[in-house]
């Protein structure tokens, strides 16, 4: 399903869950996308393990190690994806860092992604400007959709750029920090989310960042169109034994 | 051919700000005020006051007579080692720390290697009376210990990056996950010419008074401005960069930087950027980068803890990629015998990263008349471990 599809469909409540590509093991990426789909979640975000992620925090970095220990790379997460798709029908996104899309070349990437059946992309170190001048064109051929992050130092003219630049939803970062690494929420993260609430965007938000449970995940949604949980959902992973069930319950305790 | 940076922060097709989001409000804050700042009549006095009077600037550009007669050249050693904390790095600190102040920062981080760096941040805090975290790869906490209790002394926390082959790129990722998760109070003070724009050209522009000072000083020694050689050691690049700074237009001054082969090019244990590297984003630019064919970095080597590092700056991938600078290599090697003859011929020991560049001596040839100028990056105090394991003296 296209992401605009989604967001017509449902503006509330929309749980999109990260995970990374190759972790626990290899070839889990297919089950867990399944998985998630069947316990009820609304979009998948699978990352793209690289050896250097500045804007995450312990959690998901160690799972980019160990999936790059396992042999994860861009191409066997296409493949995946391709495989993925045969039984999933849920809106896929990719998020990672930029440099291994470079390598495999920016508009083969784009083209395969799509073929395979990844709706939108996520690259958080991708300038804007760069965006603008050279990936751009090669998104909308390929029919990608493109987020881009925002953070409570965001100024509300850059918001609006953003906004314009943007072409299914924008991905509200909670807070000041690295993924994983807060919970709860103070008082001026609040006034933040009430913030772009009240700013009217033509796109739709979802929060991410230090979401990790239903009372996060309810809060959140009173703000925006829903949520992205990462860190706490790799914890769980990490610790399974039973990818099934533990998934089933995850997705339950946070939409409830 | 241009060689400065363009109004988007590229040297040609390297550079730029491949920042995530959460970043981008510190770094356009720069951005927006680094060259209003730092050159108002105020900023230039306070920088001046303390490269003279703090540093001990300008540092000699010393005419090595036995190595000239060794290596049939006049060679000339210009003398950062003599600076302040031992090394350049400080020309950059001050320089940093006073636009952090000016900025109305109240804390300092910054990310270290050999130590240099994180010596000479933690001495501008003190001087300065401003918090300061240091951010260091474990292994290197472990071959440049004096530096990390250097740097204790001087009041800094120095915490060891755990990741990676713990070192200075580790170092560098924690410092700016430090910097994500404290945006506005925190000034991070990069160490090289790398990083995001605009942190290569502050870092090119507070080092660049080395070239600055070998021009006069050239005047005065030999009636003319223009070496045939400038020699520098590059890690991310900032004494090269310095060093060939007010050179870059003067194509008939050869540049020659020197970057670390480790045990050998060729031998999986290196840190020769640009024998080993192709175009990628590391650390907030687009720059030459040792990495795999899926784009994932490599983890370098090099017995030199300010070499060890898989990139350059995105100004040296520019001035590789158009021919303005030819980039050599020394292995661990020919960089620890390079010290041990500085040393022996000139009483002069020096930092292991510095020996690379000494190092191409022995590699190049003259002509007799060649005025040759090795920009003597820091001194060997720090590294005497080193040289002590290393054993061969
Ligand atoms: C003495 C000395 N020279 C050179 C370097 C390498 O840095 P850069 O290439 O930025 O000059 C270092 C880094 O720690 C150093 O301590």
């Amino acid at each position: 399903m296209p992401l605009n599809k989604l967001f017509e469909a449902k503006k509330s409540n929309i749980l999109s869950v990260y995970f990374t590509a190759g972790f626990p093991m290899l070839e889990d990426t297919i089950i867990i996308a399944k998985h998630l789909e069947d316990a009820g979640a609304d979009i998948i975000e699978i990352g793209i393990p690289f050896s250097d992620p500045i804007a995450d925090g312990p959690v998901i970095q160690e799972s980019n190690n160990i999936a790059l220990a396992n042999g994860m790379t861009v191409k066997k997460l296409l493949a995946q994806v391709v495989e993925i798709r045969k039984e999933v029908s849920i809106p896929i996104i990719l998020m990672g860092y930029i440099n291994p899309v470079l390598q495999y070349g920016i508009e083969r990437f784009c083209k395969e992604a799509s073929t395979a059946g990844v709706n939108g992309l996520i690259l958080p170190d991708m300038p804007m400007d760069e965006y603008q001048k050279t990936f751009r064109s090669l998104f909308d051929k390929h029919g990608l959709s493109n987020t881009f992050l925002i953070s409570p130092t965001t100024s509300d003219a850059r918001i609006k750029r953003i906004d314009d630049a943007t072409t299914s939803f924008i991905y509200a970062v909670s807070s000041s920090s690295t993924t994983g690494a807060k919970s709860g929420f103070a008082d001026e993260q609040l006034a933040y989310f009430a913030k772009l609430k009240a700013m009217n965007l033509k796109n739709p938000f979802l929060v991410g960042f230090g979401i990790s449970n239903h009372q996060s995940f309810s809060k959140v949604c009173e703000y925006g169109a829903g949520a992205i949980v990462g860190s706490a959902f790799i914890t769980i992973l990490k610790n399974s034994k039973d990818l099934k069930t533990d998934i089933q319950l995850f997705v339950k305790s946070i939409v409830q | 051919m241009k060689f400065e940076v363009d109004e988007f922060g590229y040297y040609g097709q390297f550079g730029g700000a491949f920042i995530p989001e959460m970043l981008y409000p510190n770094v356009e804050e720069l951005r927006e005020n680094y060259l209003n700042i730092i050159y108002t009549k105020s900023f230039q006095e306070d920088f001046h006051y303390l490269l003279k009077d703090y540093v001990g600037r300008p540092t000699p550009l010393y005419f090595a007579s036995r190595l000239s007669e060794r290596y049939n050249a006049k060679i000339y050693l210009k003398r950062e080692d003599l600076c302040h904390t031992g090394a350049h790095k400080i020309n950059n600190t001050i320089g940093q720390i006073l636009l952090a102040k000016r900025l109305g920062k109240k804390k300092i981080i910054a990310e270290t290697g050999a130590g240099q760096h994180g010596v000479a941040t933690a001495t501008v805090c003190a001087l300065m009376g401003m918090e300061c975290m240091v951010y260091m790869g474990k292994h290197d906490m472990e071959r440049q210990r004096p530096n990390v209790e250097r740097m204790r002394i001087l009041g800094t926390k120095v915490i060891p990056a755990l990741s990676g082959s713990m070192t200075l790129k580790d170092a560098t990722n924690e410092a700016m996950r430090h910097w994500i998760n404290n945006p506005t109070d925190t000034h991070y003070i990069i160490g090289s010419v790398v990083g995001p724009h605009p942190y290569p050209d502050i870092v090119a522009r507070f080092q660049s008074v080395i070239s600055e000072e070998i021009k006069k000083q050239l005047i005065e020694k030999e009636g003319n401005p223009f070496p045939d050689y400038v020699i520098a050691c590059v890690g991310g690049g900032s004494n090269a960069a310095g060093a060939f700074y007010h050179y870059l237009n003067d194509e008939h001054v050869n540049l020659i930087g020197v970057e670390a082969a480790g045990k050998g090019i060729d031998s999986g244990d290196s840190a020769a950027t640009t024998a080993l590297g192709k175009p990628g984003v590391l650390h907030g630019s687009k720059t030459i980068l040792m990495q795999t064919e899926d784009g994932q970095v490599v983890e370098p080597y090099s017995i030199s803890a300010g070499l060890d590092y898989p990139g350059i700056g995105p100004m040296h991938a520019h001035l590789f990629d158009v021919g303005r600078v030819q980039f050599m290599s020394a292995t661990d090697d020919e960089a620890m015998n390079a010290g041990i003859e500085l040393s022996r011929t000139e009483g002069i020991i020096p930092a292991i990263e510095t020996a690379h560049a000494v190092a191409m001596l022995g590699k190049m040839e003259f002509a007799k008349d060649d005025v040759v100028v090795i920009n003597l990056s820091g001194r060997g105090d720090k590294d005497l471990e080193t040289y002590i394991k290393w054993g061969k003296y």
